[in-house]
């Protein structure tokens, strides 16, 4: 079972490699929008890819509003 | 359909509507590939009911303002039912909004009601400004089994037997309080009352008829102007069937179309464009031979649809092109932003046709619409029955500010009198944007008339217009700014014009994209070309319906970076 750091730091890992951003540029309570520099449908692919790599659903309207890694990892955890 | 001259209000059009198609699908609601909801307009009807008898016994009245905060689902339309039934004012809030914007706007729509989602109800409820709300009752939809609710009720709960007393309203009462986009500063609330939808819908269905059988695929918001009418009220009033997805993940929207046999979906140009590509990318694969077969094939379509879509003999000809649509699609909807008519012409020839409209809040839904006869891929089509439209003070180019008359211009702005006599003059509604008709009656726009640039030589120039000429660019976005609207300067000199390109990630400005650039460039007249461009880091703010925000881009430009980082070209 991972832990809350664990999932917060492998959505990190994810994110950084998949969208090309360094890292260490990434923070927990950042804005993914932002720090990504994506936009809704790009969010859609990160998500899908999240729930690939934790094998866990995350339905569309439990992410209303959720726009930090950190509470976006919440939700993740929540479900493993 | 019903005879809507009969209704005096949307919550008599619909209550009749019940009646009449009980029988008949109303609502689908799928999550991923699992259906979770099929509902006739009987079963709507007695859901709704125990809802408006429970609202009623919570001290709900006549009049009262009850605010929706909910993702595209059967409960938004349920619940607005019941707040149309009980004669009380529907205020469809933006679920996309932050939680401080929605409370901004309960705060100014004085909403005592509010039906929301579970989660965005949490993101209120963290909010400083949240114990200042003035709500009486709240509902929440989906709220976990123990979950802090906050005061609030479970909408699955919410119920009382009995029936509900039915509340007429008539034509020139308020139904809805709409914000238009331009939150953050100066809430627009733009107040519609029932004869504005009724009107509406009579106009659009006579172009866009729907029947029982018909399925409409809602993925726009249905707060938004667009799918409350064409997603809820249109197919609701003649017995057709709204088909919901609790996702808009691209894979299950494509399987959506098949499962379901889609008619109608509307969307938004950034969708659209995604589509397109899609397409393209699935055609480009295609071994040699197959792919000479679609373009013959699409060759002779676009031929037999010069004058008028066929869209018999194009799901003949395109068979497989369609089928990955359902097969039952008929016309796709689009509007509230500047369509690229390359995207527009690629469906058409294609056998399906994209309806590429033109609209605001303010003046109900939609104004103009692609009829098809024939279609125009560089206008957004022609008046609707019952619009009159007007081009104010055309300049030699037969371009002016469009104003609308008709009975689907809004009442007015909410507690803002002076925005509404600014805005609504003589009856004659002052749209802000610039438009020219063209000899055969299809309107052209051209952009916002604040956006609108005079050159040094005295032309007016829309930063919209130039734009298009850019369509395809392989960047990620890309607008056009003049550089003293970014950077004011005492002495404005020649006015120089720029591409702000915002690139795709690992992205660079490779010879081959300049080149592009300026071969593009060429194709406009000497005063409209662009001297240069500009790298800028950031997606551009957008506002719901994907309008580019300029006036908070170039803000944020004009803060970040000087004119010296404008590439000259």
């Amino acid at each position: 079972m991972r832990t809350a750091d664990q999932t917060l730091d492998e959505i990190l890992n994810l994110a950084a490699t998949h969208f090309k951003v360094p890292r260490e540029k990434l923070a927990p309570d950042e804005d993914f929008f932002k720090a990504l520099g994506i936009d809704s449908l790009q969010t859609l692919d990160l998500l899908t890819r999240l729930e690939n790599h934790f094998d866990v659903e995350l339905p569309d309207y439990e992410l209303q509003g959720v726009s930090d890694f950190r509470t976006l990892a919440s939700r993740i955890q929540a479900r493993l | 359909m019903l005879n809507l001259d009969q209704s005096s209000s949307l919550g008599a059009a619909l209550r009749d509507a019940l009646d009449r198609f009980a029988l008949e699908t109303c609502l689908i609601e799928a999550d991923r590939d699992r259906e979770k909801t099929r509902l006739t307009y009987s079963d709507f009807k007695e859901i709704a009911r125990g809802l408006g008898r429970a609202l009623e016994d919570a001290g709900f009245k006549p009049g009262d303002r009850a605010a929706i905060i909910m993702s595209n689902q059967s409960k938004w339309l349920i619940s607005a039912y019941a707040i149309f039934y009980g004669g009380a004012v529907l205020v469809p809030l933006d679920y996309k909004l932050t939680a401080a914007e929605h409370l901004q706007l309960l705060a100014h729509s004085q909403a005592r009601f509010l039906i929301v989602e579970y989660y965005l109800w949490q993101a209120l409820a963290r909010e400083p400004e949240f114990q200042n709300h003035k709500l009486q009752t709240v509902l929440v939809t989906e709220a976990p089994l123990n979950a802090e609710l906050n005061g609030a009720y479970r909408w699955e709960d919410f119920r009382r037997k009995g029936t509900p007393e039915f509340v007429l309203r008539q034509r020139e009462d308020v139904a809805c309080i709409v914000y238009s986009s331009g939150t953050g500063g100066r809430p627009k609330g733009c107040v519609l009352t029932h004869e504005n939808y009724l009107e509406q819908c009579k106009s659009l269905t006579a172009w866009y008829p729907f029947w029982p059988g018909v399925r409409y695929l809602s993925i726009l918001p249905t707060n938004h102007a667009i799918d409350f009418m064409v997603g809820f009220i249109g197919p609701f009033v003649c017995g057709a069937c709204v088909v919901h997805l609790r996702t808009l993940r691209p894979e299950f929207v494509r399987d959506a179309f098949v499962r379901y046999k889609i008619t109608y979906v509307s969307l938004v140009p950034m969708v659209l464009k995604n589509l397109e590509r899609g397409l393209r990318a699935k055609f480009a694969e295609l071994p040699g031979s197959k792919r000479f077969l679609l373009d013959q094939a699409i060759s002779v379509n676009k031929f037999f649809s010069q004058r008028r879509p066929d869209i018999h003999l194009s799901r003949v000809l395109l068979r497989s092109v369609h089928k990955a649509f359902g097969g039952e699609l008929r016309a796709m909807f689009t509007g509230g932003a500047f369509m690229e008519p390359s995207t527009l012409q690629f469906f058409y020839d294609l056998g399906i046709p994209v309806a590429n409209g033109y609209g605001l809040t303010e003046a109900g839904t939609a104004v103009t619409l692609n009829d098809f006869k024939p279609f125009r891929a560089d206008t957004v089509g022609k008046p609707l029955p019952g619009m009159d439209l007007r081009i104010l003070s055309p300049d030699s180019d037969g371009i002016g500010e469009v104003a609308v008359k008709s009975k689907t211009v809004m009442s007015h702005y909410l507690d803002d009198p002076e925005l509404t006599a600014e805005t609504i003059v003589d009856g004659w509604l002052l749209t802000g944007d610039l438009g020219r008709f063209d000899g055969s009656g299809h309107l052209q726009l051209f952009g916002r008339k604040k956006n609108m640039i005079v050159t040094e030589g005295g032309k007016n120039v829309y930063p919209e217009d130039i734009e298009s000429v850019f369509d395809g660019l392989p960047v990620k976005e890309y607008c056009i700014f003049a550089a003293n609207f970014i950077w004011p300067g005492k002495n404005l000199g020649p006015e120089m014009l720029m591409l702000v390109l915002r690139l795709e990630a690992g992205q660079a400005v490779s010879e081959a994209l300049k080149q592009e650039i300026i071969t593009l460039n060429r194709k406009l007249p000497d005063f409209k070309r662009v001297a240069g461009y500009l790298l800028w880091e950031k997606d551009f703010p957008r506002t719901a319906s994907m309008k580019i925000k300029r006036t908070v881009l170039a803000e944020e430009i004009g803060k970040t970076l000087g004119r010296a980082a404008v590439v000259a070209l």
